[in-house]
């Protein structure tokens, strides 16, 4: 790719790492946290103290922290993985016991003036640890059912304590981050077909046993599938947010309505405008000009992680690399096809552009894991 | 871990082919993702501009209907009116002026007001309903209803504004509301969303203001579709406020009204308590005002005859005027001398009608002097030597102390605009307040109420009451709120021996009743209802020694802001005391010829539970009574709201 790489024989030490980032990378990932900034500034009605600045800081923040894992060796990350996974695992089960409750669930850890999400944090420490396993397992075994068996307990482990919180959104990006890296290890696809098959074969049971004497679900469960299915079934109840982001979505037209003036988004009709709908008022704001091109920064993003992973013939930078591409592939997409009514709504964040401290720091520093998978490859001699 | 170069090979092959699967997956989501964008944002726009524009949910606040108020009896003092009044919203009209034009030929607006309006309309966020006119007639009203459809962004709708069904009567207990200042506004940190209602109505004064956080209730909300036009299309939602408290007063209505019609065209006060728990019946400062002339927006012409009127109408004497008590105050000066030991009620003091003290005379009120004067005699006939004497021997921190006890100089706890401490000096007070020593002459003219003694009508009422009963008795505003009886607050601690009131009440029971006494011309006939009291005459201007020599000039013949003012302290009935009433007529030159005779209608009102027998007065004041009875114009009970036709609305 750089100029500086056809002369490459040796790992970089020292500060010249730095010229040897991906710097795509970095500058795709601070234009997505500057569109985010602007959008917060939006929602908050032209006032930067209520989220811009605050956001901002822990950019920053987040950025440093990136630099700092980018520069520690890939020998290092591997070592700890296993410890980091654990540590995330038992932070979860603090949550159960000690967590603070906020929007109806269980999710924050207090340490002093440190406020966790210890679930955020998971996503990155599962997918180290996935990764350090396939570099560990002779390749043969790959595909064995004992050796398939111990990931899928990896995964299900904090699935399972997250699901109790309850975070469903978080539960979703756990197993299909997990099964990404599995995907990418190479295990057969026959698991994933058969697997598959199961949720089709479980949805289209519950579906069908609505209204008979062994109805797998509860009525209010099935009224959240239909709200799903048909938003305007109940356009003042769970409808509603829905309804109204699709409005706001839809209303922005070719450009959009311009800065600060989105209608929807001011009337407050918006719920969590400032989280998990704030690609609605963007999408309002600029139009389907700025959303496409969002997706597109999000997709250049995805390619230049993707990009390192496939460049570097360490197994294990490789495959965390794949995970934490994976991990932030689900975010987005999940967020978006949540607000443009592809899927039910699930709580997840739109990554470096909704408001959220934890959330956008776990991505930085995991794209530090890219950055140090990337500067510190093997080189030939 | 080694691995093999060929393991590495074969691993390195399958993650670029698994990933190259990965990518692709990818890609599709992505090209999914944009292709509902793609069918939302530009195939499908128009139809969600359509919504989000034709289809709008707002959130409109309820007005909660403001407490109400009523009397003892549950007769309404303040209660709520419909509102028939219009409202432009700027953000759904397209063009104001055009629209405000066409308003005007519907209903009359003048054009002073229309640029105020459109002035007030620019400064105000778009999304925020103006009132454009109010108080319409039903037939204006449904004149803008059937023209919606041509009157965009106009809003036809009924709101709730403050009545005050007993105009003047309580202008100054009650107080009034009007609408939200900026002012007002700017003095709150956080402000009740409720305000920022247009027009919305705000106690200004009295109770209204004082009870201002329980009258007000709180707001409801309804979520509501509007179209395109800002015009409501349907409710969806609907969350009931909560309505403000229902205050019942002590005052009862038929005597307020009575008392401030007794004080007649005077600048004057009267204060009416039940000494057994301490409510105020009535507490009427003359002039009054219509406070439903400040609801309604006070024409300018209106508040300049109320500001500029030299007997101060918008002023609540009852609480806020402090006058210098004069002979009111012998009482505090005698039981200060009792408690002390430093007199008997025998003993006599020697009177030639003046006293030297500190190488300065001291007049009595009566050059020739009373003689040899005992206590009760010194009350009967006002004598100023007598206080004079005791107040040396005294001191003032004893009498002011005692000043105290009796409420002088304490500022009551009563829920009404500015209420005043008053003044029961000290030698402390005089340093910090003027710099000066105190002299032994302040002393002796405070003695006898002049001086630096300062006290309100409220302030003399407490102290009748106090001296008829014998108990601390704290004055009560606050019957009831929502139904709940308010706590009484009348204590045994006043800490005075019953001898020493005895003592006291013998000599104001003389001022009325015997044949020397300064107000025996407006003593109460009826056995049961005998009445107590003392006059008093207090000086507004110095009388100098040149004066004193040629003759002090009469009062008749000075202009009217330069005479004495008359005070008058009273409780009836003397063996069992029931009501307590102070009186204070500014510039009413005797505290006997002024004073009194109100003192003795209003007890008698209240003993009567409406106008009196005849046989009530003296055989010498009937005609006089008559003639005044007659000409006064009294509320009827049949007219006014009754307790059980009463409603919430």
């Amino acid at each position: 790719m750089s100029y500086l790489e056809s002369n490459l024989k040796t790992v970089p030490t020292g500060w010249r790492k730095i010229l040897y980032m991906n710097w795509p990378l970095v500058i795709l990932l601070t234009a997505v946290a500057c569109a985010g900034f602007l959008m917060l500034y939006s929602v908050a009605g032209g006032n930067l103290k209520t989220w811009a600045e605050p956001q901002m800081k822990r950019f920053a923040l987040g950025m440093v922290a990136m630099f700092t894992v980018a520069f520690v060796p890939m020998w290092f990350w591997r070592n700890v993985s296993a410890l980091a996974y654990f540590v995330a695992l038992l932070l979860l089960i603090a949550v159960e016991f000690f967590g603070a409750i906020g929007m109806g669930a269980q999710r924050w850890l207090e340490i002093g003036p440190l406020r966790i999400q210890p679930s955020e944090l998971m996503k990155i420490t599962l997918v180290m640890l996935l990764a350090a396993y396939y570099d560990w397992l002779p390749v043969e075994k790959v595909s064995r059912p004992l050796w398939v068996f111990i990931p899928a307990a990896i995964i299900l482990a904090p699935t399972f304590l997250v699901l109790a919180q309850p975070d469903l959104g978080t539960a979703v990006m756990l197993v299909l981050g997990g099964a990404f890296v599995m995907f990418a290890a190479g295990v057969s696809l026959w698991y994933f077909g058969t697997v598959l098959a199961l949720v089709v074969a479980l949805v289209f049971g519950v579906m069908e046993s609505r209204g008979t004497e062994y109805q797998l679900l509860h009525d209010y469960q099935y009224k959240r599938i239909d709200t799903f299915l048909d938003p305007g079934s109940d356009p003042l109840g769970a409808g509603y947010n829905i309804m109204q982001a699709q409005i706001a979505l839809g209303s922005g037209g070719w450009s959009g309505r311009g800065f600060m003036q989105g209608t929807q988004s001011r009337l407050n009709f918006l719920p969590e405008k400032h989280t998990d709908f704030i690609f609605t008022t963007l999408a309002e704001e600029f139009g389907f000009v700025g959303a496409f091109s969002l997706l597109m920064l999000y997709a250049g993003i995805i390619g230049f992680a993707l990009y390192t992973a496939m460049a570097t013939k360490d197994r294990f930078a490789s495959l965390l690399s794949f995970g934490v591409a994976g991990t932030f592939f689900f975010f987005f997409a999940i967020n978006m096809a949540m607000v443009m009514g592809l899927m039910p709504v699930v709580g997840v964040p739109l990554p470096l552009v909704s408001y959220g401290g934890t959330a956008m720091m776990i991505l930085l520093a995991a794209f530090g894991l890219v950055q140090s998978a990337h500067i510190h490859r093997p080189r030939q001699r | 871990m080694r691995r093999s170069p060929k393991d590495t090979e074969e691993s390195t092959r399958r993650i670029t082919r698994r990933g190259l699967m990965l990518g692709g997956a990818q890609v599709a989501v992505m090209a999914v993702l944009a292709a509902r964008m793609r069918k939302m944002q530009l195939e499908d726009a128009d139809q969600y501009r359509l919504l989000a524009e034709g289809n709008s949910v707002k959130i409109r606040l309820i007005p909660p209907a403001r407490g109400l108020i009523f009397d003892r009896n549950g007769v309404l003092l303040a209660g709520n009116e419909q509102n028939y009044r219009v409202t432009i919203t700027r953000e759904d009209t397209d063009d104001v002026e055009a629209t405000l034009a066409e308003l005007r030929r519907l209903i009359p607006i003048t054009d002073a007001d229309a640029a105020d309006i459109l002035h007030d309309i620019r400064r105000r966020p778009p999304t925020t309903p103006v009132t454009v006119a109010d108080r319409l007639t039903w037939d204006e009203f449904s004149r803008v209803a059937v023209n919606g459809p041509s009157l965009p962004g106009v809003n036809p709708d009924v709101g709730l504004s403050r009545l005050y069904p007993r105009d003047d009567d309580f202008a100054h207990v009650i107080g009034y509301v009007g609408p939200v200042s900026d002012f007002d506004l700017s003095k709150m940190e956080d402000p009740d969303p409720l305000l920022l209602i247009p027009k919305f109505q705000l106690g200004k004064s009295g109770i209204e203001a004082k009870e201002e956080a329980v009258l007000r209730g709180e707001a409801g909300q309804r979520r509501v579709e509007v179209n395109s036009a800002g015009r409501e299309m349907r409710e969806l939602s609907r969350e009931p406020g909560k309505p403000g408290e229902n205050i019942q007063l002590t005052i009862d209505y038929r005597l307020q009204n009575y008392a401030l019609q007794r004080l007649e065209e005077e600048s004057a006060a009267t204060v009416v308590i039940d000494v057994t728990n301490g409510d105020v019946l009535a507490c009427a400062s003359a002039p009054s005002f219509d406070p439903n002339l400040f609801v309604r927006g006070i024409s300018v012409a209106d508040y300049r005859r109320l500001t500029q009127d030299d007997h101060r109408p918008l002023a609540d004497k009852t609480v806020q005027g402090l006058y210098p008590p004069g002979s009111t105050y012998k009482m505090v000066t005698a039981l200060a001398a009792l408690e002390a030991g430093l007199v008997t009620p025998e003993e006599t003091v020697w009177c030639p009608g003046y006293v030297e003290i500190a190488g300065r005379r001291f007049h009595c009120w009566k050059r020739a002097g009373h003689g040899h004067v005992n206590m009760t005699k010194s009350l009967e006939q006002s004598c100023d030597v007598y206080y004079y004497e005791l107040s040396q021997r005294v001191g003032i921190d004893k009498m002011s102390d005692m000043a105290r006890r009796l409420g002088v100089g304490v500022k009551p706890d009563l829920p009404m605009s500015a209420v005043k401490e008053g003044v029961a000096p000290t030698k402390e007070w005089k340093q910090e307040r003027y710099g000066k020593d105190w002299l032994i002459g302040d002393t002796a003219n405070a003695a006898i109420g002049q001086g630096y003694v300062l006290a309100s009508p409220m302030h003399l009422a407490i102290m009748a009451a106090r001296i008829a009963s014998g108990k601390k008795v704290e004055p009560r505003l606050i019957r009831a709120r929502d139904g709940v009886e308010q706590p009484v607050h009348v204590s045994d601690d006043l800490g005075i021996e019953k001898s020493y009131l005895d003592s006291v009440r013998k000599g104001m029971t003389a001022v009325v009743n015997s044949a020397r006494g300064t107000a025996r011309g407006s003593r109460i006939e009826m056995k049961e209802w005998l009445m107590a009291g003392k006059t008093g005459t207090s000086q507004v201007r110095n009388i100098t020694k040149a004066e004193r020599a040629r003759g002090v000039i009469r009062n008749d013949q000075l202009p009217w802001n330069r005479r004495d003012h008359a005070l008058f302290v009273a409780f009836a009935p003397i063996d069992n005391p029931r009501y307590a009433v102070s009186v204070v007529v500014e510039h009413g030159s005797g505290g006997s010829t002024a004073a009194a005779p109100i003192a003795r209608d209003v007890l008698l009102f209240a003993l009567a539970g409406g106008l009196p027998p005849d046989d009530a007065y003296p055989s010498s004041a009937r005609a006089k009574a008559k003639e005044l009875n007659d000409s006064l114009d009294l509320v009827d009970p049949e007219s006014v709201q009754k307790p059980q036709a009463r409603s919430r609305a």
